[in-house]
Protein backbone atom coordinates (compact mmCIF):
# COMPACT_ATOMS: atom_id res chain seq x y z
CA UNK A 1 0.00 0.00 0.00
CA UNK A 2 1.26 3.44 -0.86
CA UNK A 3 0.65 6.19 1.66
CA UNK A 4 1.25 9.06 -0.83
CA UNK A 5 -1.49 7.71 -3.08
CA UNK A 6 -3.91 7.35 -0.20
CA UNK A 7 -3.08 10.88 0.84
CA UNK A 8 -3.75 12.10 -2.69
CA UNK A 9 -7.22 10.53 -2.66
CA UNK A 10 -7.97 12.03 0.73
CA UNK A 11 -6.77 15.40 -0.54
CA UNK A 12 -9.26 15.15 -3.38
CA UNK A 13 -12.15 14.60 -0.96
CA UNK A 14 -11.03 17.37 1.36
CA UNK A 15 -11.04 19.76 -1.59
CA UNK A 16 -14.49 18.52 -2.45
CA UNK A 17 -15.82 19.21 1.03
CA UNK A 18 -14.15 22.50 1.69
CA UNK A 19 -15.38 23.83 -1.64
CA UNK A 20 -19.03 23.01 -1.22
CA UNK A 21 -21.44 24.71 1.14
CA UNK A 22 -24.19 22.07 0.73
CA UNK A 23 -21.72 19.32 1.62
CA UNK A 24 -20.52 21.15 4.71
CA UNK A 25 -24.09 21.88 5.75
CA UNK A 26 -24.98 18.22 5.37
CA UNK A 27 -22.25 17.36 7.88
CA UNK A 28 -24.14 19.28 10.58
CA UNK A 29 -27.77 19.56 9.63
CA UNK A 30 -29.19 16.10 10.41
CA UNK A 31 -27.01 15.39 13.43
CA UNK A 32 -27.99 18.69 15.01
CA UNK A 33 -31.68 18.09 14.30
CA UNK A 34 -31.38 14.64 15.88
CA UNK A 35 -29.59 16.07 18.86
CA UNK A 36 -32.29 18.66 19.45
CA UNK A 37 -35.08 16.07 19.30
CA UNK A 38 -33.37 13.54 21.56
CA UNK A 39 -32.14 16.29 23.86
CA UNK A 40 -35.63 17.59 24.52
CA UNK A 41 -37.06 14.08 24.82
CA UNK A 42 -34.45 13.53 27.50
CA UNK A 43 -35.32 16.73 29.34
CA UNK A 44 -39.01 15.85 29.23
CA UNK A 45 -38.51 12.34 30.58
CA UNK A 46 -36.30 13.68 33.33
CA UNK A 47 -39.04 16.09 34.39
CA UNK A 48 -41.67 13.35 34.39
CA UNK A 49 -39.54 11.23 36.68
CA UNK A 50 -38.57 14.13 38.90
CA UNK A 51 -42.27 14.94 39.44
CA UNK A 52 -42.96 11.51 40.90
CA UNK A 53 -42.86 11.04 44.66
CA UNK A 54 -40.41 8.20 44.46
CA UNK A 55 -38.29 8.58 41.35
CA UNK A 56 -37.44 5.16 39.93
CA UNK A 57 -33.91 3.93 40.42
CA UNK A 58 -31.43 4.82 37.75
CA UNK A 59 -33.05 8.06 36.79
CA UNK A 60 -29.85 9.27 35.18
CA UNK A 61 -30.33 6.39 32.79
CA UNK A 62 -32.27 8.70 30.52
CA UNK A 63 -29.07 10.43 29.47
CA UNK A 64 -28.37 7.22 27.58
CA UNK A 65 -30.50 8.59 24.85
CA UNK A 66 -28.09 11.36 24.00
CA UNK A 67 -25.08 9.07 24.16
CA UNK A 68 -26.91 6.53 22.01
CA UNK A 69 -27.84 9.17 19.49
CA UNK A 70 -24.27 10.41 19.15
CA UNK A 71 -22.93 6.86 18.95
CA UNK A 72 -25.49 5.94 16.34
CA UNK A 73 -24.44 8.92 14.31
CA UNK A 74 -20.82 7.75 14.42
CA UNK A 75 -21.80 4.33 13.10
CA UNK A 76 -24.14 5.76 10.48
CA UNK A 77 -21.59 8.26 9.24
CA UNK A 78 -18.77 5.74 9.11
CA UNK A 79 -20.92 3.69 6.76
CA UNK A 80 -22.22 6.61 4.78
CA UNK A 81 -18.89 8.40 4.51
CA UNK A 82 -17.13 5.47 2.84
CA UNK A 83 -19.91 4.96 0.32
CA UNK A 84 -20.35 8.65 -0.32
CA UNK A 85 -16.69 8.99 -1.28
CA UNK A 86 -17.31 6.45 -4.02
CA UNK A 87 -20.61 8.00 -5.08
CA UNK A 88 -19.00 11.42 -5.37
CA UNK A 89 -16.71 10.02 -8.05
CA UNK A 90 -19.63 8.51 -9.92
CA UNK A 91 -21.57 11.76 -9.80
CA UNK A 92 -18.55 13.72 -10.97
CA UNK A 93 -17.94 11.24 -13.84
CA UNK A 94 -14.47 11.00 -12.36
CA UNK A 95 -14.57 7.32 -11.44
CA UNK A 96 -12.71 6.19 -14.56
CA UNK A 97 -9.94 8.69 -13.94
CA UNK A 98 -9.55 7.18 -10.46
CA UNK A 99 -9.67 3.57 -11.59
CA UNK A 100 -7.14 4.05 -14.38
CA UNK A 101 -4.75 5.74 -11.99
CA UNK A 102 -2.18 3.44 -10.40
CA UNK A 103 -4.26 2.78 -7.30
CA UNK A 104 -4.72 -0.52 -5.55
CA UNK A 105 -8.23 -1.39 -4.49
CA UNK A 106 -7.00 -1.56 -0.92
CA UNK A 107 -5.65 1.98 -1.16
CA UNK A 108 -8.98 3.20 -2.46
CA UNK A 109 -10.78 1.53 0.43
CA UNK A 110 -8.42 2.90 3.05
CA UNK A 111 -8.85 6.37 1.57
CA UNK A 112 -12.63 6.09 1.89
CA UNK A 113 -12.16 4.97 5.53
CA UNK A 114 -10.07 8.03 6.25
CA UNK A 115 -12.51 10.35 4.54
CA UNK A 116 -15.35 8.98 6.62
CA UNK A 117 -13.22 9.35 9.75
CA UNK A 118 -12.57 13.00 8.95
CA UNK A 119 -16.27 13.61 8.39
CA UNK A 120 -17.10 11.91 11.68
CA UNK A 121 -14.56 13.91 13.63
CA UNK A 122 -16.04 17.17 12.42
CA UNK A 123 -19.63 16.12 13.09
CA UNK A 124 -19.00 14.48 16.44
CA UNK A 125 -16.98 17.34 17.87
CA UNK A 126 -19.84 19.69 17.12
CA UNK A 127 -22.39 17.25 18.59
CA UNK A 128 -20.39 16.74 21.77
CA UNK A 129 -20.01 20.47 22.25
CA UNK A 130 -23.71 21.16 21.65
CA UNK A 131 -24.84 18.31 23.93
CA UNK A 132 -22.69 19.82 26.64
CA UNK A 133 -23.94 23.39 26.24
CA UNK A 134 -27.62 22.60 25.72
CA UNK A 135 -28.15 19.59 27.96
CA UNK A 136 -25.05 19.42 30.16
CA UNK A 137 -24.46 15.95 28.73
CA UNK A 138 -20.78 15.09 28.84
CA UNK A 139 -19.82 12.27 26.50
CA UNK A 140 -16.35 12.29 28.01
CA UNK A 141 -17.93 10.92 31.18
CA UNK A 142 -17.33 7.65 29.36
CA UNK A 143 -13.63 8.24 30.04
CA UNK A 144 -11.19 5.91 28.40
CA UNK A 145 -13.95 3.50 27.44
CA UNK A 146 -14.90 6.02 24.81
CA UNK A 147 -11.95 5.10 22.61
CA UNK A 148 -12.50 1.34 22.16
CA UNK A 149 -16.24 1.89 21.77
CA UNK A 150 -15.63 4.56 19.13
CA UNK A 151 -13.18 2.32 17.26
CA UNK A 152 -15.70 -0.50 17.19
CA UNK A 153 -18.39 1.75 15.81
CA UNK A 154 -15.98 2.84 13.08
CA UNK A 155 -15.10 -0.74 12.16
CA UNK A 156 -18.70 -1.77 11.92
CA UNK A 157 -19.57 1.34 9.87
CA UNK A 158 -16.69 0.62 7.51
CA UNK A 159 -17.81 -2.97 7.07
CA UNK A 160 -21.32 -1.82 6.17
CA UNK A 161 -19.84 0.87 3.93
CA UNK A 162 -17.82 -1.66 1.93
CA UNK A 163 -20.94 -3.76 1.47
CA UNK A 164 -23.01 -0.85 0.17
CA UNK A 165 -20.21 0.34 -2.12
CA UNK A 166 -19.90 -3.20 -3.46
CA UNK A 167 -23.62 -3.33 -4.15
CA UNK A 168 -23.55 0.00 -5.96
CA UNK A 169 -20.57 -1.12 -8.02
CA UNK A 170 -22.45 -4.18 -9.14
CA UNK A 171 -26.01 -2.88 -9.39
CA UNK A 172 -25.32 0.71 -10.35
CA UNK A 173 -26.92 3.84 -9.12
CA UNK A 174 -30.21 2.03 -8.66
CA UNK A 175 -28.63 0.68 -5.49
CA UNK A 176 -27.83 4.18 -4.28
CA UNK A 177 -30.79 4.24 -1.92
CA UNK A 178 -29.01 1.49 -0.01
CA UNK A 179 -26.27 3.93 0.90
CA UNK A 180 -28.79 5.68 3.10
CA UNK A 181 -30.91 2.73 4.09
CA UNK A 182 -28.58 -0.07 5.13
CA UNK A 183 -27.77 1.15 8.67
CA UNK A 184 -31.46 1.49 9.43
CA UNK A 185 -31.95 -2.18 8.61
CA UNK A 186 -29.90 -3.07 11.64
CA UNK A 187 -30.90 -0.21 13.91
CA UNK A 188 -33.87 -1.99 15.53
CA UNK A 189 -31.65 -4.97 16.33
CA UNK A 190 -28.49 -3.19 17.41
CA UNK A 191 -29.92 -2.18 20.80
CA UNK A 192 -29.17 1.47 20.13
CA UNK A 193 -31.77 3.12 22.35
CA UNK A 194 -32.80 0.16 24.55
CA UNK A 195 -31.09 -2.91 25.97
CA UNK A 196 -31.09 -6.25 24.17
CA UNK A 197 -33.28 -7.80 26.86
CA UNK A 198 -36.34 -5.82 25.78
CA UNK A 199 -36.25 -7.59 22.43
CA UNK A 200 -38.24 -10.83 22.00
CA UNK A 201 -36.17 -13.74 23.20
CA UNK A 202 -35.87 -15.35 19.79
CA UNK A 203 -34.51 -12.12 18.28
CA UNK A 204 -31.84 -11.69 20.91
CA UNK A 205 -29.27 -14.06 19.37
CA UNK A 206 -29.51 -12.10 16.12
CA UNK A 207 -29.00 -8.85 18.00
CA UNK A 208 -25.99 -10.29 19.80
CA UNK A 209 -24.40 -11.22 16.48
CA UNK A 210 -24.16 -7.52 15.59
CA UNK A 211 -20.95 -5.85 16.82
CA UNK A 212 -22.67 -2.54 17.51
CA UNK A 213 -25.06 -4.20 19.98
CA UNK A 214 -22.14 -4.82 22.31
CA UNK A 215 -20.95 -1.25 21.89
CA UNK A 216 -24.33 0.18 22.91
CA UNK A 217 -24.70 -2.26 25.81
CA UNK A 218 -21.18 -1.34 26.90
CA UNK A 219 -21.95 2.37 26.71
CA UNK A 220 -24.99 1.96 28.95
CA UNK A 221 -22.98 -0.05 31.45
CA UNK A 222 -20.38 2.72 31.64
CA UNK A 223 -23.01 5.43 32.06
CA UNK A 224 -24.62 3.38 34.85
CA UNK A 225 -21.25 3.61 36.54
CA UNK A 226 -20.48 -0.09 36.17
CA UNK A 227 -17.35 0.41 34.12
CA UNK A 228 -16.95 -1.28 30.76
CA UNK A 229 -17.43 -5.02 31.08
CA UNK A 230 -14.65 -6.83 29.22
CA UNK A 231 -17.06 -9.25 27.60
CA UNK A 232 -18.76 -6.46 25.61
CA UNK A 233 -15.44 -5.26 24.31
CA UNK A 234 -14.33 -8.77 23.46
CA UNK A 235 -17.46 -9.52 21.46
CA UNK A 236 -17.45 -6.17 19.72
CA UNK A 237 -13.88 -6.61 18.53
CA UNK A 238 -14.27 -10.29 17.64
CA UNK A 239 -17.47 -9.78 15.66
CA UNK A 240 -16.08 -6.70 13.96
CA UNK A 241 -13.05 -8.64 12.86
CA UNK A 242 -15.33 -11.15 11.17
CA UNK A 243 -17.53 -8.40 9.69
CA UNK A 244 -14.65 -6.36 8.27
CA UNK A 245 -12.92 -9.39 6.75
CA UNK A 246 -16.18 -10.68 5.27
CA UNK A 247 -17.14 -7.23 3.94
CA UNK A 248 -13.71 -6.76 2.35
CA UNK A 249 -14.12 -10.16 0.69
CA UNK A 250 -17.57 -9.21 -0.51
CA UNK A 251 -16.29 -5.89 -1.87
CA UNK A 252 -13.47 -7.63 -3.71
CA UNK A 253 -15.91 -10.10 -5.20
CA UNK A 254 -18.25 -7.35 -6.36
CA UNK A 255 -15.35 -5.34 -7.77
CA UNK A 256 -14.10 -8.30 -9.81
CA UNK A 257 -17.62 -9.06 -10.97
CA UNK A 258 -18.12 -5.42 -12.02
CA UNK A 259 -14.81 -5.54 -13.86
CA UNK A 260 -15.73 -8.70 -15.72
CA UNK A 261 -19.05 -7.19 -16.76
CA UNK A 262 -17.45 -3.91 -17.80
CA UNK A 263 -19.56 -2.01 -15.29
CA UNK A 264 -16.90 0.35 -13.95
CA UNK A 265 -17.11 2.38 -17.12
CA UNK A 266 -20.89 2.09 -17.34
CA UNK A 267 -21.30 3.52 -13.83
CA UNK A 268 -19.91 6.74 -15.18
CA UNK A 269 -21.48 6.99 -18.56
CA UNK A 270 -24.93 5.50 -18.02
CA UNK B 1 13.79 -5.69 -24.65
CA UNK B 2 11.81 -5.21 -27.81
CA UNK B 3 10.23 -1.85 -28.45
CA UNK B 4 6.72 -3.30 -28.51
CA UNK B 5 4.79 -1.25 -25.98
CA UNK B 6 1.46 -3.00 -26.41
CA UNK B 7 0.99 -6.57 -27.59
CA UNK B 8 -2.54 -7.83 -28.02
CA UNK B 9 -3.01 -11.43 -29.13
CA UNK B 10 -6.39 -12.84 -30.04
CA UNK B 11 -8.20 -10.61 -27.60
CA UNK B 12 -11.78 -11.64 -27.09
CA UNK B 13 -14.26 -10.03 -24.74
CA UNK B 14 -17.81 -11.16 -24.18
CA UNK B 15 -20.25 -9.45 -21.89
CA UNK B 16 -22.77 -12.02 -20.77
CA UNK B 17 -22.95 -13.54 -24.21
CA UNK B 18 -22.62 -10.28 -26.19
CA UNK B 19 -19.41 -10.36 -28.16
CA UNK B 20 -17.86 -6.89 -27.87
CA UNK B 21 -14.44 -7.88 -29.21
CA UNK B 22 -14.30 -11.09 -31.21
CA UNK B 23 -10.67 -11.54 -32.17
CA UNK B 24 -8.23 -8.66 -32.20
CA UNK B 25 -4.46 -8.85 -32.47
CA UNK B 26 -2.08 -5.95 -32.88
CA UNK B 27 1.21 -4.59 -31.71
CA UNK B 28 2.06 -0.99 -30.99
CA UNK B 29 5.69 0.09 -31.04
CA UNK B 30 7.31 2.78 -28.97
CA UNK B 31 6.54 6.25 -30.27
CA UNK B 32 3.76 5.18 -32.61
CA UNK B 33 0.34 6.76 -32.73
CA UNK B 34 -2.20 4.11 -33.62
CA UNK B 35 -5.81 4.92 -34.41
CA UNK B 36 -8.65 2.55 -33.62
CA UNK B 37 -11.45 3.18 -36.06
CA UNK B 38 -14.80 1.64 -36.64
CA UNK B 39 -18.52 2.24 -36.42
CA UNK B 40 -20.35 2.63 -33.14
CA UNK B 41 -20.25 -0.66 -31.30
CA UNK B 42 -17.24 -1.99 -33.24
CA UNK B 43 -15.35 -2.65 -30.00
CA UNK B 44 -12.97 0.32 -29.76
CA UNK B 45 -13.85 1.42 -26.25
CA UNK B 46 -13.86 -2.14 -24.98
CA UNK B 47 -10.37 -2.67 -26.38
CA UNK B 48 -9.12 0.47 -24.63
CA UNK B 49 -10.79 -0.58 -21.40
CA UNK B 50 -9.13 -3.95 -21.50
CA UNK B 51 -5.78 -2.23 -22.00
CA UNK B 52 -6.46 -0.13 -18.91
CA UNK B 53 -7.49 -3.09 -16.81
CA UNK B 54 -10.98 -1.62 -16.39
CA UNK B 55 -12.46 -4.82 -17.64
CA UNK B 56 -11.07 -8.33 -17.84
CA UNK B 57 -10.63 -10.27 -21.05
CA UNK B 58 -12.49 -13.43 -21.92
CA UNK B 59 -9.56 -14.98 -23.75
CA UNK B 60 -6.33 -14.00 -25.44
CA UNK B 61 -3.31 -12.22 -24.03
CA UNK B 62 -2.43 -8.59 -23.44
CA UNK B 63 1.03 -7.40 -22.56
CA UNK B 64 1.90 -3.78 -21.92
CA UNK B 65 5.56 -2.78 -21.59
CA UNK B 66 6.22 -6.50 -21.94
CA UNK B 67 4.36 -7.23 -18.69
CA UNK B 68 1.21 -9.21 -18.09
CA UNK B 69 -1.61 -6.76 -17.47
CA UNK B 70 -3.47 -8.73 -14.82
CA UNK B 71 -0.38 -9.33 -12.71
CA UNK B 72 1.28 -5.91 -13.02
CA UNK B 73 -1.73 -3.62 -13.29
CA UNK B 74 -0.53 -0.91 -10.93
CA UNK B 75 3.03 -0.76 -12.30
CA UNK B 76 1.67 -0.56 -15.84
CA UNK B 77 -0.91 2.10 -15.00
CA UNK B 78 1.81 4.19 -13.38
CA UNK B 79 3.34 4.53 -16.86
CA UNK B 80 0.06 5.10 -18.73
CA UNK B 81 -2.60 7.72 -18.78
CA UNK B 82 -6.04 8.10 -20.24
CA UNK B 83 -8.38 10.78 -21.44
CA UNK B 84 -11.84 10.68 -22.90
CA UNK B 85 -14.50 13.19 -23.71
CA UNK B 86 -16.85 11.07 -21.59
CA UNK B 87 -15.08 11.47 -18.31
CA UNK B 88 -14.74 14.65 -16.33
CA UNK B 89 -12.79 16.02 -13.44
CA UNK B 90 -14.67 16.92 -10.24
CA UNK B 91 -16.64 19.98 -11.12
CA UNK B 92 -16.45 21.99 -7.92
CA UNK B 93 -12.67 21.97 -7.72
CA UNK B 94 -10.49 24.54 -9.37
CA UNK B 95 -8.54 23.40 -12.41
CA UNK B 96 -5.24 23.60 -10.57
CA UNK B 97 -6.65 21.67 -7.61
CA UNK B 98 -7.80 18.85 -9.86
CA UNK B 99 -4.42 18.71 -11.53
CA UNK B 100 -2.70 18.76 -8.16
CA UNK B 101 -4.72 15.74 -7.01
CA UNK B 102 -3.81 13.77 -10.12
CA UNK B 103 -0.17 14.82 -9.90
CA UNK B 104 -0.20 13.38 -6.38
CA UNK B 105 -1.99 10.18 -7.48
CA UNK B 106 0.69 9.55 -10.09
CA UNK B 107 3.37 10.76 -7.68
CA UNK B 108 4.64 13.44 -10.04
CA UNK B 109 7.48 15.29 -8.38
CA UNK B 110 7.52 19.06 -8.65
CA UNK B 111 4.33 19.13 -10.72
CA UNK B 112 3.81 22.92 -10.81
CA UNK B 113 6.16 23.84 -13.68
CA UNK B 114 4.84 20.84 -15.65
CA UNK B 115 1.27 21.86 -15.04
CA UNK B 116 1.93 25.44 -16.08
CA UNK B 117 3.74 24.36 -19.24
CA UNK B 118 0.88 22.03 -20.23
CA UNK B 119 -1.80 24.63 -19.57
CA UNK B 120 0.22 27.06 -21.69
CA UNK B 121 0.59 24.49 -24.45
CA UNK B 122 -3.16 23.92 -24.63
CA UNK B 123 -3.78 27.67 -24.38
CA UNK B 124 -5.77 27.43 -21.18
CA UNK B 125 -3.33 28.96 -18.71
CA UNK B 126 -5.91 31.63 -17.91
CA UNK B 127 -8.31 28.94 -16.66
CA UNK B 128 -6.02 27.66 -13.92
CA UNK B 129 -8.00 29.22 -11.07
CA UNK B 130 -11.40 28.58 -12.56
CA UNK B 131 -13.92 26.13 -11.16
CA UNK B 132 -13.74 23.07 -13.41
CA UNK B 133 -17.53 22.81 -13.70
CA UNK B 134 -17.70 26.31 -15.17
CA UNK B 135 -15.57 25.43 -18.19
CA UNK B 136 -16.99 24.89 -21.64
CA UNK B 137 -16.78 21.32 -22.89
CA UNK B 138 -13.91 22.20 -25.21
CA UNK B 139 -12.01 23.74 -22.31
CA UNK B 140 -12.60 20.80 -20.01
CA UNK B 141 -11.50 18.40 -22.75
CA UNK B 142 -8.20 20.25 -22.84
CA UNK B 143 -7.92 20.15 -19.06
CA UNK B 144 -8.48 16.38 -19.27
CA UNK B 145 -5.61 16.18 -21.74
CA UNK B 146 -3.40 18.15 -19.34
CA UNK B 147 -4.32 15.65 -16.62
CA UNK B 148 -3.37 12.81 -18.97
CA UNK B 149 0.00 14.33 -19.88
CA UNK B 150 0.95 15.59 -16.43
CA UNK B 151 2.30 12.23 -15.34
CA UNK B 152 4.67 12.05 -18.34
CA UNK B 153 3.06 8.81 -19.54
CA UNK B 154 4.90 6.51 -21.91
CA UNK B 155 1.58 5.25 -23.22
CA UNK B 156 -1.42 7.48 -23.69
CA UNK B 157 -4.86 6.00 -24.35
CA UNK B 158 -7.34 8.43 -25.82
CA UNK B 159 -10.97 7.48 -26.31
CA UNK B 160 -12.52 10.09 -28.58
CA UNK B 161 -10.50 12.87 -27.01
CA UNK B 162 -11.61 15.51 -29.50
CA UNK B 163 -15.32 14.67 -29.58
CA UNK B 164 -16.38 18.02 -28.14
CA UNK B 165 -13.88 20.38 -29.75
CA UNK B 166 -14.66 22.96 -32.39
CA UNK B 167 -12.70 22.56 -35.66
CA UNK B 168 -10.20 25.26 -34.71
CA UNK B 169 -9.36 23.82 -31.32
CA UNK B 170 -9.49 20.26 -32.64
CA UNK B 171 -6.86 21.26 -35.18
CA UNK B 172 -4.69 22.78 -32.47
CA UNK B 173 -5.06 19.72 -30.27
CA UNK B 174 -4.04 17.43 -33.14
CA UNK B 175 -0.92 19.49 -33.72
CA UNK B 176 -0.09 19.49 -30.03
CA UNK B 177 -0.48 15.73 -29.78
CA UNK B 178 1.79 15.26 -32.80
CA UNK B 179 4.32 17.64 -31.34
CA UNK B 180 4.32 15.95 -27.96
CA UNK B 181 4.71 12.61 -29.62
CA UNK B 182 7.73 13.92 -31.58
CA UNK B 183 9.35 15.61 -28.62
CA UNK B 184 8.73 13.01 -25.96
CA UNK B 185 8.27 9.84 -27.98
CA UNK B 186 4.97 9.06 -26.28
CA UNK B 187 3.10 6.08 -27.66
CA UNK B 188 -0.59 6.69 -28.25
CA UNK B 189 -3.67 4.68 -29.00
CA UNK B 190 -6.43 6.87 -30.25
CA UNK B 191 -10.07 6.28 -31.06
CA UNK B 192 -12.05 8.80 -32.99
CA UNK B 193 -14.99 9.22 -35.31
CA UNK B 194 -13.28 12.16 -36.87
CA UNK B 195 -11.34 10.87 -39.88
CA UNK B 196 -9.49 14.16 -40.32
CA UNK B 197 -8.19 13.64 -36.82
CA UNK B 198 -6.98 10.23 -37.61
CA UNK B 199 -5.43 10.96 -40.99
CA UNK B 200 -3.47 13.78 -39.51
CA UNK B 201 -2.43 12.30 -36.22
CA UNK B 202 -2.04 8.56 -36.67
CA UNK B 203 0.95 6.71 -38.05
CA UNK B 204 -1.15 3.63 -38.42
CA UNK B 205 -4.83 2.74 -38.21
CA UNK B 206 -6.74 -0.40 -37.30
CA UNK B 207 -10.23 -0.70 -38.70
CA UNK B 208 -12.50 -2.64 -36.38
CA UNK B 209 -15.72 -4.15 -37.55
CA UNK B 210 -17.91 -6.24 -35.24
CA UNK B 211 -15.00 -6.84 -32.92
CA UNK B 212 -12.48 -7.82 -35.57
CA UNK B 213 -9.64 -6.00 -37.30
CA UNK B 214 -10.53 -5.92 -40.97
CA UNK B 215 -7.83 -3.57 -42.18
CA UNK B 216 -4.60 -2.23 -40.78
CA UNK B 217 -1.78 -0.02 -42.01
CA UNK B 218 -0.73 3.56 -42.59
CA UNK B 219 -3.74 5.77 -43.44
CA UNK B 220 -2.58 6.22 -47.05
CA UNK B 221 -2.06 2.47 -47.49
CA UNK B 222 -5.52 1.71 -46.21
CA UNK B 223 -7.08 4.35 -48.43
CA UNK B 224 -5.27 2.93 -51.45
CA UNK B 225 -6.15 -0.66 -50.61
CA UNK B 226 -9.85 0.15 -50.54
CA UNK B 227 -9.65 2.24 -53.71
CA UNK B 228 -11.10 5.23 -51.95
CA UNK B 229 -10.07 8.85 -51.80
CA UNK B 230 -10.12 9.37 -48.06
CA UNK B 231 -10.37 7.51 -44.76
CA UNK B 232 -13.85 8.88 -44.44
CA UNK B 233 -14.90 6.97 -47.55
CA UNK B 234 -13.17 3.86 -46.28
CA UNK B 235 -14.98 4.27 -42.98
CA UNK B 236 -18.37 4.50 -44.67
CA UNK B 237 -17.63 1.56 -46.92
CA UNK B 238 -16.52 -0.57 -43.96
CA UNK B 239 -19.46 0.49 -41.82
CA UNK B 240 -22.00 -0.32 -44.57
CA UNK B 241 -20.50 -3.47 -45.95
CA UNK B 242 -17.86 -4.53 -43.47
CA UNK B 243 -19.02 -8.12 -43.69
CA UNK B 244 -18.18 -8.17 -47.41
CA UNK B 245 -14.79 -6.62 -46.80
CA UNK B 246 -14.11 -9.18 -44.15
CA UNK B 247 -14.95 -12.01 -46.51
CA UNK B 248 -12.47 -10.82 -49.15
N1 LIG C 1 -20.46 -3.48 -20.17
C1 LIG C 1 -21.07 -3.96 -21.26
N2 LIG C 1 -22.03 -4.89 -21.14
C2 LIG C 1 -22.64 -5.40 -22.23
N3 LIG C 1 -22.33 -5.06 -23.51
C3 LIG C 1 -21.37 -4.15 -23.69
C4 LIG C 1 -20.69 -3.53 -22.59
N4 LIG C 1 -19.77 -2.66 -23.09
C5 LIG C 1 -19.90 -2.72 -24.42
N5 LIG C 1 -20.85 -3.60 -24.80
C6 LIG C 1 -21.24 -3.93 -26.19
O1 LIG C 1 -20.08 -4.28 -26.89
C7 LIG C 1 -20.08 -3.72 -28.19
C8 LIG C 1 -18.83 -2.87 -28.41
O2 LIG C 1 -18.93 -1.69 -27.63
P1 LIG C 1 -17.81 -0.57 -27.59
O3 LIG C 1 -16.50 -1.22 -27.33
O4 LIG C 1 -18.26 0.45 -26.61
O5 LIG C 1 -17.87 0.01 -29.07
P2 LIG C 1 -17.26 1.33 -29.69
O6 LIG C 1 -16.44 2.03 -28.67
O7 LIG C 1 -16.45 0.85 -30.85
O8 LIG C 1 -18.42 2.16 -30.14
C9 LIG C 1 -21.37 -2.97 -28.33
O9 LIG C 1 -22.28 -3.78 -29.01
C10 LIG C 1 -21.82 -2.74 -26.92
O10 LIG C 1 -23.20 -2.73 -26.81
MG1 LIG D 1 -16.58 4.02 -27.89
Amino acid sequence: MSWPRIRALVLRYTFLYTRSIPRVTELFFWPIMDLLVWGYVTLYLQRLYAAQDTPPAGMGVITFLLGAMIFWDILYRAQQGTTLAFLEDIWARNLLNIFVAPIRVSEFIVATYLVSLLRIMVTVIVLIALAWFLYAFNLFALGFSLLPLFINLLFMGWALGMITTGLIMRWGQAAEALAWGVPFLIQPLAAVFYPVNVLPVWVQPVALAIPATHVFEGMRAVLRGEGLPGQYLFWAFALNFVYVVAAAGFFRFMYESARRRGLLAKLVTQ
Amino acid sequence: MSDAIVQVEHLRKEFNGTVAVADVSFTVRRGEIVGLLGANGAGKTTTIQVLLGLTTLTSGAVRVFGQDLERHRVEILQRCNFSSAYTALPSNLRVRENLRVFAALYQVRDYRPKMDALLQLFEIAHLKDKITGHLSSGESTRVNLCKALLSDPELLLLDEPTASLDPDIADKVRKILRRIQRERGITMIYTSHNMRDVEEVCDRVLFLHKGKVIAAGAPQEVIARFNQRSLEEVFIRVARSGDLVEAQ
